[in-house]
């Protein structure tokens, strides 16, 4: 470490960078004039929606772009050194050295075929003169240091054989090897469940202050960046709009978009019916498609023609200080006309609903699927059969026009109720009540078609959801007939341009293929396919988890009408408890294929809490700078659902933990208020006893007063 | 792992099984046709009669197949009609020529192949990769018996350096084995060749290659250590499931350069209706694909860390 | 009907939709030169009763060197064989063959091979256990072996050749197909489609083959040029199309004889053969360097 060269001034500065792809279709102009300052020990967190071009930045500070992509002006300068005028070589030195790097899915950045402890080791052998003893040992020390356990049997790991979130911990470990003067982090916790990722932003934090390094913190989710930086730069159609502090840009941010952002994701102090989100109406501009000057323009309630989309220098508006706040800086001509005391912008619209009679009532339902080996080898040799318990008493109703959420992290068999609901998996016991009839034992095939119209599904993924085959019209035209709505040519027609009236989209969409839509659009189509048959009830399934932020708003506002003109009863299947808390009128709060808690939405989000509530709740990260959260951080990884704990499921990492009884002794069922269920052995008065996770400290109230 | 490599053989001695039973079904289910092919066909009736009795033919389907297995087995495999000895007597020397000239080929074939596969899967789109690809299609577009033909006549006819056939009747001789290696060569390396390519420029755009150049690994390391041990997984299953391939190549080959191996046996024993020879040269010919096949999966299971530790 | 809902662009033919899609080949240097291979054969067997200078079967002047000019007769530009037939007027005429009867024979295969394949990899289970084991089996064949025994036993004739391929090939196409369908079953608009519960046949048909259409049809471009390579090997051994129609493969065996002292008789029909398969396979490269663009 005495190698690295002692630098004062800043670690890192791009200067008026632009960087571009080079496709068939032409030149991608991907980043537009960015600017950044880092200075030592600082971290700045890069925020915007996919595509606006933070990755891109993040390889154009390693000067790594691959076949097409090149820099295209600007510099990129680390501890006062050009990097563009560094050889091959000494880029080399720096990289992994000097400057290193965490990426998005840590097992796909790991070697498969290589033990972690050599791709560990080599870091320090190819950029030190040091022995393979001390790389070793530099190598376990710093496993330690991250927080994993057994360092040793890591070592001699094969990737595959550790769970995502340690996976995570050794990409983090390697990038800290040789203790580098500055770290990039490329989305570090997207594919992670929230419980691992509290996890791996503790990490974050703690290694900033103990190695001093300096960061540079990539990330879609806002609340993210809060946790982790200290400046940020929101980023659109690669360009940074708003740039500044932290406490700057949440606080007293300037930008239209930064502002319309906000108002897009559910904050705890959003309400579907005193202050509903607001969706930023139109979608993102592809790169080669901007507009001339602002290129926020075409979705900007402030826009002004004339001004707004003049023809810049340098291609976009440029920034702008904003005076009297030091460093904060904001792309935008009209920053200091905009009043947004008066602005009031429409938000989603919400109805209070009014719940209905029951339509579908689940008692003591379990799924458990028998693992067998159909090869032919596994018929001679003998049968081996293995239970996998995907869903365990499984208990709840759902009444018209209400929202249950169904919360848990992945694997925690949310998809296996939905798919026993569906018909496409039978229930190995219990009971499925939908409207009056026992569908647990009823695969689909043996549905009536008004039975399996009536409760259909929305997906998760919009690239996978609608098929590239066939085109929309013909997709929709195919649901309306398969379930007997309409079966005459011209009424199906028409009912599917209903269908897209309903959602929102233009008519000619039916001409269309589904690879000439967007995400969001495929999405609304995907609803628009659901609601073909006039359901009861929609099991919507993660539906917005794959959309940008702006684009989520209006999905769930979308789905939320929907469901209110038409009465249905929505199933929320999704991981984000802020999204949840927002606009389920109940939730089920599962682990482990069982139902851990269940209340409405304001008793599940207040105490008592279910000790793994609690921490789920506690880890959810919140853009907003007025809220305190109680620290929560889970031990452990989550147990398969191959061999799940004895007792209590949650046994293996709760923080409450009374003791033997929990591992032994399946936790009792205990209702707080009628309907309000908790499955643990606390008692339940010490269960209140608890604080809440979430306190609002009003600053500005308790500043003035 | 142990139960994996009991269940392979299983399903491999399963196969065997299989197809021994259609060979025999095909071949021998029609007992009089039997007679005519071993008696001729200007034997009489009570010749062909006496014959089929003397030899258990009028035994029931099952009983026949099962002492022909056994026999099989144990290495008996009746006598060659047309060359009048014993099926073995001929068939392993020419399964020993067989087995040096592909031999010989695999030592050209898997360098080769693998060595420019790399270069062109290292760079995707670069000229080198072009002229790599390109003309490794051009190549297995030329079949066996037209690069044999061309090949001659270069060498023979033309230049008049090499021989035009390989029968080796005066022992061994590297000479005349150089055409045929050269005619397998050049239809076989072009499919490994791709393979590796697609294989090692896949293994390029993962994103662990793309950890380990920022980890500021010098670019050969980044090769030789991180993409060859992953890129080279998949060409080692192509490469023996290739030797499957040989014996096709083989019967042409031997059959144009008259070069005494297997493939000429079974083509002979096929055009002369010499049935013990087929199935004994069908059921070498299966095993070795068989086996290859087996090694190729148990290789592949232990070349993949993933697989092996699951 | 369709035109009745206002504002909507007329609908394009499906036909014109594969057509623009199929247009993309100008895109790759290597698929043109290949597509520009095979409508070359595809032309010389159309024309070749127009082309060809001479009857194919007719013995005009034994052994003419190619290029060679005979009183009364004309030039043999790629010479005559030993029977003193055109070499020119034979590989014209003998393009039909390879042309009619290897897309014939692959077609037939992926007749075969593409429900099996569907149904294996959609099922799974046991229709997947059975279905592979019995593709393993044929498969544990050497290609040539299978096809000499095949055809050996019930003759070689042209129907009996498309049975062979048809045997020969099915099982590979039914890998390909089934490794297709095990990729694209767990795709959320198969799960949409369940749900609404299709039959499991329109599951297969209607929303998982289309969508494996890319790789297939790249592959049934390497396909027909595997085929013609053995229709050829086929003839090269004596166990192709009965003679004396002229036959590539055929054509080589009956001069091979003679290939040291006159190579042309044999030469050309090789080249012939070569290019024409060159043709299939430049395309399929063509072809999946395209499709993988976008
Ligand atoms: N190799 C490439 N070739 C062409 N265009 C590219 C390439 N990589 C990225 N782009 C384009 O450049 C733009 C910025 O991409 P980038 O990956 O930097 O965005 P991002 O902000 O990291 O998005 P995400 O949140 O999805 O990771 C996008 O429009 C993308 O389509
Ligand atoms: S410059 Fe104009 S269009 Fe752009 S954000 Fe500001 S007000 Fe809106
Ligand atoms: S039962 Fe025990 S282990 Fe389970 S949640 Fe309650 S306290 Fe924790
Ligand atoms: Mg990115």
């Amino acid at each position: 470490m005495s190698t690295k060269q002692e630098y004062e001034g800043p670690i890192l500065e791009c200067r008026n960078l632009s960087i571009s792809y080079f496709t068939r279709a032409g030149e991608i102009p991907a980043v537009v004039d960015f600017n950044l300052t880092l200075e030592q020990g600082g971290s700045v967190g890069l925020v915007g929606e996919s595509g606006c071009g933070k990755s891109t930045v993040a390889m154009a500070i390693m000067q790594y772009m691959g076949s097409n992509g090149g820099i295209v002006g600007g510099q990129v300068i680390y501890k006062g050194r050009d990097l563009a005028t560094c050889s091959e070589e000494e880029l080399r030195q720096l990289r992994g050295n000097e400057i290193s790097m965490v990426y998005q899915e840590p097992m796909a950045s790991l070697n498969p075929s290589m033990t972690l402890g050599t791709q560990l080791m080599e870091v320090p052998l190819c950029h030190e003169e040091i022995t393979e003893k001390e790389a070793y040992d530099r190598a376990v020390q710093i496993l330690a240091d991250v927080n994993l356990p057994d360092p040793e049997r890591v070592m001699a790991s094969y990737p595959h054989q550790i769970s995502g979130g340690q996976q995570q911990r050794v990409v983090i470990a390697m990038a800290l090897l040789s203790n580098p003067s500055l770290l990039l982090l490329d989305e570090p916790t997207t594919a992670l469940d929230v419980t691992v990722e509290a996890g791996i932003v503790e990490l974050i934090g703690e290694i900033a202050k103990k190695f001093n390094t300096s960061m540079i913190y990539i990330s879609h989710n806002l609340g993210l960046i809060l946790a982790t930086c200290d400046r940020v730069n929101v980023m659109y159609s690669g360009v940074v709009v708003e740039s500044g502090s932290v406490e700057e840009v949440f606080d007293h941010m300037r930008h239209p978009y930064t502002k319309g952002l906000f108002s897009c994701i559910p904050l705890p102090g959003t309400d579907k019916l005193a202050h509903p989100l607001v969706p930023i109406r139109g979608q993102l501009p592809l790169p080669h498609e901007r507009p001339s000057g602002c290129y926020f323009g075409p979705r900007c309630d402030f826009f002004e023609a004339g001004r707004c989309d003049q023809a810049m220098e340098r291609g976009t508006t440029p920034m702008h200080e904003v005076t009297g706040r030091a460093g904060h800086t904001v792309r935008c001509e009209r920053w200091s006309e905009i009043d947004w005391e008066s602005y009031k912008p429409e938000g989603v619209v919400a109805h209070p609903s009014e719940r209905g009679h029951e339509v579908l009532s689940i008692d003591n339902m379990r799924k458990y699927y028998e693992l067998t080996d159909n090869s032919i080898g596994a018929m001679i040799s003998g049968k081996r059969v293995r239970y996998v318990k995907a869903n365990e008493s499984i208990s709840f109703k759902a009444h018209e026009c209400e929202t249950i959420a169904i919360v848990g992290e992945s694997g925690c068999g949310k998809s296996t109720f939905a798919k026993v609901l569906m018909g496409l998996e039978t229930a190995t016991d219990g009971d499925v009540m939908f409207n009056g009839k026992d569908v647990a034992e009823l695969p689909v095939q043996n549905r009536s078609p008004e039975q399996v119209g009536s409760m259909q599904m929305v997906f998760q993924n919009p690239f996978d959801t609608l098929n590239p085959s066939h085109s929309v019209g013909a997709q929709l035209a195919r649901v309306i007939r398969k379930f007997g709505v309409e079966s005459d040519p011209v009424k199906i027609e028409n009912r599917v341009m209903e269908l897209l009236d309903l959602v929102k989209l233009p008519r000619d969409f039916a001409r269309r293929r589904p690879r000439q839509l967007s995400g969001g659009q495929k999405q609304r189509v995907g609803i628009a396919r659901a609601f073909a048959g006039n359901p009861a009830m929609v099991v919507a399934d993660e539906p917005v988890s794959a959309l940008d932020v702006s684009v989520q708003a209006a999905i769930t506002g979308l789905l939320m009408d929907i469901q209110h003109t038409y009465r249905t009863t929505l199933l929320f299947i999704s991981h984000d408890l802020s999204l949840v808390r927002y606009l389920a009128d109940r939730v089920v709060v599962m682990y482990l294929g069982q139902i851990m808690e269940q209340g409405t939405t304001d008793e599940v989000f207040a105490p008592p809490y279910h000790p793994y509530t609690e921490a789920l709740l506690s880890a959810v990260p919140i853009a907003d700078t007025s809220i305190q959260k109680k620290r929560i951080i889970l031990e452990g990884n989550l147990p398969s659902v191959m061999s799940p704990p004895k007792g209590c499921p949650f046994n293996t990492r709760c923080p409450r933990k009374i003791g033997d009884i929990c591992e032994t002794q399946v936790p009792p069922f205990a209702e707080d208020h009628p309907g309000h269920i908790i499955m643990c052995h606390i008692p339940m008065a010490d269960l209140r006893a608890v604080d809440p996770v979430i306190v609002q400290v009003d600053k500005d109230k308790s500043a003035a007063e | 792992m142990l139960i994996f490599l009991v269940r392979r053989l299983g399903t491999m001695v399963l196969t065997m099984l299989v197809v021994s039973l259609l060979l025999f079904l095909l071949l021998e289910i029609n007992v009089a046709s039997v007679a005519i092919k071993v008696l001729g066909p200007y034997s009489s009736d009570e010749q062909r009669q006496l014959w089929l009795e003397a030899n258990g033919y009028l035994e029931p389907f099952y009983v026949r197949y099962f002492t022909w297995l056994g026999n099989f087995i144990v290495g008996d495999f009746g006598s060659s009609i047309r060359f009048k000895v014993p099926v073995g007597d001929i068939l392993w020397p020419r399964l020993g020529s067989t087995g040096i000239l592909g031999l010989a080929t695999m030592m050209v074939v898997v360098p080769l192949s693998l060595g420019l596969g790399v270069l062109a899967g290292m760079k995707e789109g670069s000229k080198l990769d072009r002229t790599i690809s390109v003309g490794s299609i051009v190549t297995t577009s030329v079949p066996e018996f037209a690069s044999a033909v061309l090949l001659s006549a270069v060498f023979v006819f033309y230049l008049d350096l090499l021989p035009g056939t390989s029968s080796m009747t005066d022992g061994f001789s590297l000479v005349q084995l150089s055409l045929p290696v050269m005619v397998l060569v050049l239809y076989d390396f072009g499919y490994v060749t791709r393979m590796t390519r697609a294989s090692m420029s896949e293994v390029m755009m993962t994103h662990y290659i793309r950890t380990a150049v920022l980890k500021g690994l010098p670019y050969k390391t980044v090769i030789m250590r991180h993409a060859l041990r992953n890129a080279l997984i998949a060409p080692f299953t192509v490469i023996m499931l290739q030797i499957n391939w040989l014996l096709s190549g083989v019967i042409v080959v031997e059959f144009f350069f008259a070069y005494k191996g297997f493939g000429a046996l079974l083509l002979e024993a096929s055009l002369n209706q010499d049935i013990f020879l087929i199935e004994a040269c069908a059921m070498v010919a299966v095993f070795v694909a068989v086996a290859t096949q087996t090694l190729a999966d148990v290789g592949y299971t232990y070349l993949n860390p993933r697989i092996r530790f699951a | 009907m369709t035109d009745a809902v206002a504002g909507l662009p007329p609908r394009e033919s499906k036909v014109i939709k594969y057509l623009k899609g199929m247009a993309l080949i100008r895109e790759s240097v290597v698929g043109m030169i290949g597509l520009g291979l095979i409508v070359f054969w595809v032309v010389m067997a159309l024309l070749a009763d127009l082309l060809a200078p001479f009857p194919p079967n007719a013995t005009l002047y034994p052994l003419a060197m190619p290029g060679q000019f005979v009183e009364g007769m004309g030039t043999f530009w790629l010479g005559t064989d030993h029977l003193g037939r055109d070499i020119l007027s034979r590989i014209m005429h003998g393009s039909r063959a390879v042309l009619i009867f290897a897309p014939l024979a692959t077609f037939c295969a992926y007749v075969v091979g593409i429900p099996m394949g569907l149904a294996a990899g959609y099922r799974r289970g046991m229709t997947d256990a059975v279905l592979s084991f019995v593709a393993n089996v044929i498969l544990s064949f050497p290609v040539l072996v299978l096809y000499i025994i095949i055809i050996a036993t019930i003759g070689a004739s042209a129907v009996n050749i498309v049975i062979a391929v048809t045997f020969a090939s099915a099982p590979g196409i039914f890998r390909i197909v089934r490794g297709l369908v095990l990729d694209l079953r767990s795709r959320e608009y198969v799960f949409a489609a369940e749900t609404r519960g299709e039959s499991p046949w329109r599951i297969m048909l209607v929303e998982i083959l289309p969508n494996a259409r890319g790789p297939l049809i790249v592959d049934a471009c390497l396909r027909v040029g595997y085929v013609i390579i053995t229709i050829g090997v086929l003839g090269f051994l004596g166990l192709g199309l009965p003679p004396p129609d002229p036959d590539w493969g055929g054509m080589i065996n009956e001069t091979r004889q003679m290939a040291m002292s006159f190579p042309h008789m044999t030469i050309f029909p090789c080249i012939a053969i070569s290019s024409l398969v060159l043709g299939f396979n430049l395309l399929a490269d063509g072809l999946r360097e395209v499709s993988l663009r976008d």
